[in-house]
Order: structure tokens, then sequence, then C-alpha cells
């Protein structure tokens, strides 16, 4: 037994061994890190100021890119950027634990509201606009649809692509999370075609997918489903759809020029809020998303840059 | 020797062949997907992917963040989880009476075990993130994380411990050694193997984990690594949620790129730790 | 020697054993607190919202959060079907596997074919989320001919396969834990390996094997980033097999997709809380449930031991 027991022990110690060695590596490594940062934090030339910024994922992409030009043109600012949802977002901002808040959304009375009674007063800047594509599979022969059909389909009054003048094939509706700024803007302008008082809701059966790309993935592949989206998010892998205020209407496809002369019926502005007037480096960030070299990068993204 | 085979011996080659056709049945999917994300995600790993930041909307560049990331919440779900999780374990299997208390602690840690990932996200919201004002940060994360992985390490490391034969105790005590002495220098080297695959487990699970991160410490993109314990920070499976869900035009060589990594972070834990118990096995005495 | 060494350095220090038997204790006694801190703090944010909304409108089968319908019938119900169609997958399979690795495959298969399963378990659900969505719904479209194939069915696959390694490593584990004896004495009085399997080894390990399966299903139900990639988190309310194949939103997807945009202390956060704790006493219950069995078990084979 004792001669069992030094055994054990010397793998024991083997154990030990290679449990100290990982500590040191592990150790060592961290070290690393840290020294190495902490460099680039001493440079004292260089005093890092950070712009925490979160919201809309409708937006975060674009923010994104953004962040990453004005990191070019002004490396003394850091942008962090976070997604999460348009009410995140204001809601963080109400907190303080933003600069800026990303809203595909106006904010709601009640935020505002609530902002006002933590003492934070949020500002409204329009930073871009977003035409909202109506979309289906490629082998859809569906070419147009009136804004009352596309209502009448997302509250489930119709319910096979036949009643709209396609196949006979059950519609797989498709949308965004509540969470999203998108599926908001969606429910109010199109399902109640913008009624205030009209209560229709999505049909129970909507699928709500938690991203862009997952409406994508399965427009992409399903002939049966219909979708909406921001036009940033539309590839050549799906099919627009002509959308037309009434029947009789003309059917418009959207666009940077037909969002911006205001033909195409679903569409809307993005916003950025701060919390109170913008002062030092955050104005200095809004003024160049306003300016013309920043809305170039909306266009590559496939959002409608603002005209003044 | 006779040729007939039994009835009963007839029973068992069917009960054989279908207990194999069903593992068989499970691995091989399992094999499936990790050669596909390999195939697909291999082109993308190279010094930048991995040494990099992201470029280009993430559509670029490397994941160096959200690695450095996933090691900080490892570390740190280590750091609280393990002592914790080990001494719960010790007082289990050497000292715990066999009364209703102890009985209540092991209902406790499968309650834990059984907890939804998702749930302790809220908690770790409620409680580390708000309530005691940690913000979204590494320290929320990592305290959210050690407490869902605490039961694996509880139980795994128990397990070990009592797998340690009665007649080593009873040696140790009966030349004098007191009861923390028999553990430290005679139970815990025995059980070590065990205690060590259970850690493993449980951190790979940690690193592996989106839901109790996604309130807690993740972001979408920081443009630094984080410098403290209270810093935000990127993570690899909530980036790989990210760019396989929320950016479009995303090239798919970068989400099964992040995919591998992940896999490959994961695995080669989960490797560690399968052969670390392997090895015991073949070399238990007892 | 070594016992001499032991005793030699260490004797007399009686407060610090004294302070290490102390602290071991307390974290024995960690995980009650841990458990009772949880339960607290999703009581303490879920309660508001019962005092909030309408009991009426909780049990409802409508579930809009913007427009204040909280039905959460809908929620539970997707959870359930599939927690069980996950569980029909994973119970057989994992099970299967089990014994077949721990008795039947010889020993470098087993060393083999463990840490694959294993590798399973390691997968993030994220990757299989992904996978699931671009893969295996489409296909599911396909071969079931349904409308589309993000449903309860795409998940309760998914959700079996993350629990099958659980089911697969807890459950061999334990097999592999009953002593080489009891099947040398059942096969020594001519039982073939096969009754050995059932009749001796199964039943020793049963505890085990039990533990396993709870396991395997808190896993099931726990599991979110996967369920909210593929199963289209339609609230519809299941009533029958037939929602198996149509989409449904669980409770855990509900949560993860849902948190990050309400305000702190709205009554949307406060249900989403609500729906925490149902979340967490089902899980209870389960588990109770479980360990009742494994309680009960444990003290009937202390008699055939001693």
């Amino acid at each position: 037994m004792d001669f069992l027991v030094s055994v054990q022990l010397s793998q024991y110690n083997l154990y030990v061994q290679n449990i100290k060695r990982l500590l040191v590596l592990t150790f060592i490594i961290l070290l690393a890190g840290c020294s190495g940062r902490g460099i680039s934090a001493q440079d004292p030339s260089q005093q890092i100021k950070i712009i925490e910024n979160k919201g809309s994922d409708t937006i975060v992409n674009l923010a994104l890119a953004w962040a990453e030009e004005y990191q070019v043109i002004d490396p003394t600012v850091q942008l962090s950027v976070t997604g999460g949802g348009s009410g995140t977002g204001i809601a963080a901002l109400i907190n303080g634990t933003v600069d800026l808040a990303n809203a595909s959304r106006r904010i709601k009375e009640e935020e505002r509201n609530a902002a006002l009674e933590n003492g934070s007063d949020p500002v409204e800047f329009v930073i871009a606009r977003d035409a909202i594509a109506i979309i289906v599979n490629l082998e859809n022969p569906i070419e147009h649809l009136t804004l009352q059909q596309i209502s009448a389909i997302y509250s489930g009054a119709i319910n096979n692509w036949k009643e709209v003048g396609g196949e006979d094939r059950p519609i797989v509706r498709l949308s965004r999370e509540t969470n999203s700024g998108t599926h908001v803007y969606f429910l109010e302008e199109v399902i109640r075609l913008g009624e205030k008082d009209n209560h229709t809701l999505f049909a129970q059966n909507t699928l709500l997918l938690p991203s862009s790309e997952g409406i994508g993935a399965e427009i992409r592949q399903n002939p049966n489903a219909i979708g909406y989206d921001g036009l940033g998010y539309v590839t050549d892998e799906m099919k627009v759809i002509g959308v037309a205020l009434a029947d009789g209407e003309p059917y418009i496809f959207p666009s940077a020029r037909t969002v911006n002369n205001d033909q195409y019926p679903i569409a809307r502005d993005l916003y950025m809020y701060t919390n109170g007037e913008p002062e030092g480096v955050i104005k200095e960030y809004l003024d160049w998303i306003l300016s013309s070299e920043a809305q170039e990068i909306v266009t590559e993204l496939g959002f409608v840059p603002i005209t003044k | 020797m006779t040729m007939k085979l039994s009835a009963r011996q007839h029973k068992q080659r069917l009960g054989f062949s279908l207990l194999t056709l069903m593992t068989f049945l499970t691995v091989i999917p399992i094999i499936g997907v990790v050669i596909y994300i390999v195939y697909l995600g291999f082109p993308a790993i190279n010094l930048e992917f991995l040494t990099g930041f992201p470029r280009e909307g993430m559509r670029d560049g490397g994941i160096l963040p959200a690695i450095i990331g996933t090691f900080y919440l490892t570390l740190g779900t280590a750091i609280f989880a393990v002592p914790l999780g080990i001494g719960s374990a010790i007082y289990l299997s050497e000292y715990a009476p066999d009364n209703r208390a102890t009985k209540l602690i092991r209902i406790a840690i499968i309650n834990l075990a059984g907890i939804p990932s998702v749930v302790y996200g809220l908690f770790g919201l409620g409680l580390f993130v708000l309530f005691l004002g940690f913000g979204t940060s590494i320290l929320a994360g990592s305290l959210t994380l050690s407490i869902m992985t605490l039961p694996v390490i509880i139980s795994t490391a128990e397990e070990a411990l009592r797998a340690v034969p009665q007649a080593f105790r009873t040696v140790s005590m009966s030349v004098g050694a007191t009861k923390w002495q028999t553990i430290r220098k005679i139970i815990l080297p025995q059980a070590l193997p065990g205690i060590l695959t259970g850690v493993i487990l449980g951190l790979e699970r940690a690193a592996g984990e989106t839901a109790p991160i996604l309130f807690t410490v993740a972001a979408f993109f920081l443009p630094s690594l984080p410098n403290s314990p209270l810093d935000a920070t990127m993570a690899l499976p909530y980036h790989l949620y990210v760019i396989s869900t929320q950016v479009p035009g995303m090239p798919i060589k970068i989400q099964y790129g992040t995919a591998l990594v992940l896999l490959v972070f994961v695995l080669s834990m989960n490797l560690i730790a399968t052969t670390i118990r392997s090895r015991a096995r073949a070399k238990r005495q007892w | 020697m070594k016992s001499k060494q032991i005793t030699g350095k260490e004797s007399g220090s009686s407060i610090r054993e004294f302070l290490i038997t102390a602290l071991i204790k307390a974290a024995g006694y960690s995980a009650i607190l841990f458990v009772g801190m949880i339960f607290f703090f999703l009581l303490l944010e879920s309660f508001p919202a019962l005092r909030e909304v309408e009991l009426s409108n909780l049990l409802s089968s409508r579930w809009y959060p913007i427009e204040d319908y909280y039905g959460v019938l809908p929620l539970v119900g997707g959870t359930l079907i599939i927690t069980i169609g996950a569980t029909l997958i994973a119970l057989p399979f994992g099970i299967g596997t089990a014994i077949y690795l721990s008795e039947i495959a010889p020993r470098w298969l087993r060393d083999t074919l463990k840490p694959l399963v294993e590798v399973l378990g390691g997968l993030p659900s994220v990757v299989l989320g992904f996978l699931g969505m671009l893969i295996l719904s489409p296909y599911l479209r396909i071969w079931l001919d349904i409308p589309t194939g993000l449903s309860a069915f795409a998940g309760a696959i998914l959700l079996g396969g993350i629990a099958i390694p659980t089911v697969v490593t807890v459950a061999e584990d334990a097999l592999d834990a009953v002593p080489k004896s009891y099947r040398d004495a059942s096969l020594a009085i001519g039982a073939t390996e096969w009754q050995t399997i059932w009749r001796v080894t199964l039943p020793a390990a049963r505890s085990g094997v039990l533990t396993a399966v709870m396991l395997g299903i808190g896993r099931a139900i726990g599991e979110t980033m996967t369920v909210m990639m593929v199963t289209g988190n339609a609230p519809i309310l299941p009533t029958g097999l037939k929602n198996l194949f149509s989409p449904v939103r669980t409770m855990t997807a509900t949560i993860a997709a849902e948190m990050g945009e309400v305000a702190n202390s709205s009554t949307h956060y406060h249900v989403l809380f609500l729906i925490g704790i149902i979340l967490f006493l089902i899980s209870l219950a389960v588990n109770v449930a479980a360990s009742a069995v494994v309680f009960r078990q444990k003290k009937s084979q202390g008699h055939i031991l001693s």
C-alpha cells in the first residue's frame, strides 16, 4: 500500500508540474497582453477619447462602417459600436451608458419621459434613410403587390399565393423580431396602412426571425416565403417586389431615387440620438456623418443618403 | 462446441447489431459536421485572421478581439468556478453527513445543472449587471458563466473523489494523518485526472455558450481589446452569431472560419479532458 | 516512510485544519445559496408582472408584447413540444450508444468514439443553429413537404443531437463504474453478455443512467440559440402532434430575442423574468422528480451492497 501511494504521488507531482507550467504560460500571455496595451494607453500625445454607440440592428453595419472610416480620419477617437435593437440603444442612452443611440424609429413618448426623469434630454438627428423592400424567392412569379395586398397577407387574410395571382402555394410570412424598429415600422405603416386607429396585428403564424440574415436565408431557398427588410440587406439572390400605394397606382421599386422623391411608399428615416446637444468629439463625429463623404458610405451599404 | 446458436444468442446478436447501428447513426453526423466546418473554414485561417482586428464591417480582417474575449471569459470563469467547485465536491464526498442538508445540496446542484443557460443570463443581468452595478462586463459575464459551470465541475469532481477506494482513506488515517492531510496528499492526487476532466468540460461549456453572455458581456464590435474586468468584450460564440445572422454580404469563408476557430478552441479543451480521463482509466490499479 | 513524513510535517496545525474544513463546508453549501439567489432574483423581478398584467392576459394564447399581449401559453407549449421531440430522439440513441460504448465496443473503438460523441456536446449551439438554418431546414421543407422547414421538428432534431452527448457521457460513465465483478458473476452463472447488460449492469447503473437522461432533457429545455435560429419563432399555441411540423416559439428564444430590447423595469421586462421563473420551475420539477428516484434507488442499492 505504501508503495502504491508513493507511485501515485509521483504521478500527482507530474500533474502538478504540468498545471504549473500551464499557469505560468497563461500568466506570460496575460502580461504580454497587458503591457502591449499599456504602452499605447500611456502615450501622452494621444489622449484616446471613446464614443459609445449602440442601438438599432438595421443601422449597426452602417455605424460600424462609419466608425472604421472615422478611425482613419481621427485616430484619437475610438468608437465602440453595439447592436441590440433601437430600444436597447435608447434605453442605454437613458441610463447614461452610451453617448450615441442608433434608432430605426423615432423615440417613443414614454422613452422621452423616462429620459427626462433621468435628467437626460435626447436630441434627434436624421442620419440616413432606408427603404423597406418586400422580398420573395426568385422562383416566385409575383412581380408586384399593392400595399393593401401586403397588409392582407401579413394580417392573415390572404394565405395562398394564388389569391394575389401567383402559384397555388401556401404563404410563409417572415418578419423581423418585435425588438426591431423595422418590425414596428412595418406594423404601423404597412399592416395598419398608417391608420392610427387600426389595430390589425401580424398573423399569429408569422415567423419572427431574429435577424435579417435569417430572413434572407429562408427567402433564398423557400418559394413559399415572403419577407421584408431594409434595402441594404437585399442581395441579388432574392426578388424585390414593386409596391403600389393602391390598386391602379404605379408599382414602384425601391431605390435611392424613388425614396428621396417620395415615390416608394415604404421608406423611413434612420436616427441617432445624443444626450443633450452634442459637444466636442461627439459633435465632430455627427457633423462628419452628415457630410457628403460619410453619406457616400450610406449609398455603398445600400441605404439612402439624406439630401440636404 | 455446437455451431447452432441458441435463441438467446440470436437475441444478443440482434441487440448488439442494433446498438452498433445506433452508435454509428449518432457518430457519423458529428463527423460530417466537423469535416464540413473544417472544409469550408480552413481557407479563412491565416495569421491575419487570428491576430488581426475585424475590418470592412467585420467582412474582412481578423477575429482577435473575439478570441481574446473568449479566453478572458474562460479564465475568469475558471477563477471563480474551480476553487468553489472542487471545494464543494470535497465536502460532498469526504465530509458531508448523510442527512437532509446534504440531500438538499444535491438537489440544488442537480437544479443548477438543469437551469437553462438563458435564465443564467437573466439572473446575471439582474444581479451582476444591474443590481451590483458591474455593467455589461467581463466580470459580470464570468460570474454568470461560473455559476453555470459549477454543477458540471462539482458532479464530475465528486465522482472522481468517490471512486478512490475507501482503503486509501483508512490507511492514511490509521497512520495518523488528519482528514485534510489525507484529502490533500492521498485522495486529491488519486482523483486529480477525474477532477481535471470535470473542470475542463465545465469550462468548455462556458467557452461555447452564447445565451448567458448575451446580456452580460457581449459586444457586437469593439475597436480595442478590453482593458479591465469591467469592460465589455467581444466573444467567439456571440461573434459567430452576429456574423452569421446580422451582417449582410458576409463572406461564407469568414463565417465558417470563425466557426472553425471556436470549434478548435472548444474541442482542444475537450480533447485534453478526454485524454486525461482515458489515460487515468488505463492506469487505474483498483 | 511516506506516512511518517505526512504526520511529522503538519501535526498540530489544527487551526488550519479547522479553517479549511469550514471553507470546504461553505463551498459545499454554496450550491444551495446560488439556487436560492437565482430563485429570489427571478421572483423579485417577475413579481411586478403579476400585478401589472391581468391573469387572463397572461393565460391567453397571444404573445405580442409590443401591443401588451402577454399570453405565455404558446411559449410554454412551444418549449414542451420541442423538448418532447428532442427526448424521443436523444433517449434511445443516447442510451443505446452508451451501452454499446461501455459494454460491447472493443476498447480502442470506445476510446475513439466516446471523444467523438463528446465533440457533439462541444459543438457550440450557435454553430448547430447556423448549420440547421442553412442546411437542415431547407431539406426538411422538401422532404416533408411542409410550407417551411423552420419548425419545431428542426428544433427537436438539433436539440436531440445536443442532448445525446450529455446522455452518452454520463450514462457511459455510470455503466463503466459498475464493478467488473458484477459482470463476471453474471457471466459465470451462464448469462449471455446481452442478459448481463439488461439484468445486471444497466440496473446497477440505473441512477446514473437516469441522471444522464434528466441532464439531457435539461439541456434540451434550456437550449436557446439553436432553437432561436431554426424554429421560426412564431408564437402559435401547439394543439397536437401536427404542430411538430409548424413553427413554434420557445420560452428561451423569447427571452433571448426580446430581453435586449426592453427598457429596465418595464412591464415587458418583468414578464420576461416571469417566463424565466416558469423555466426555472419546470427544470426544478423535472430535477426534483428525478432525484427522488435517484435517492430511492441509492437506498435500495445500499441494501444489496451491504
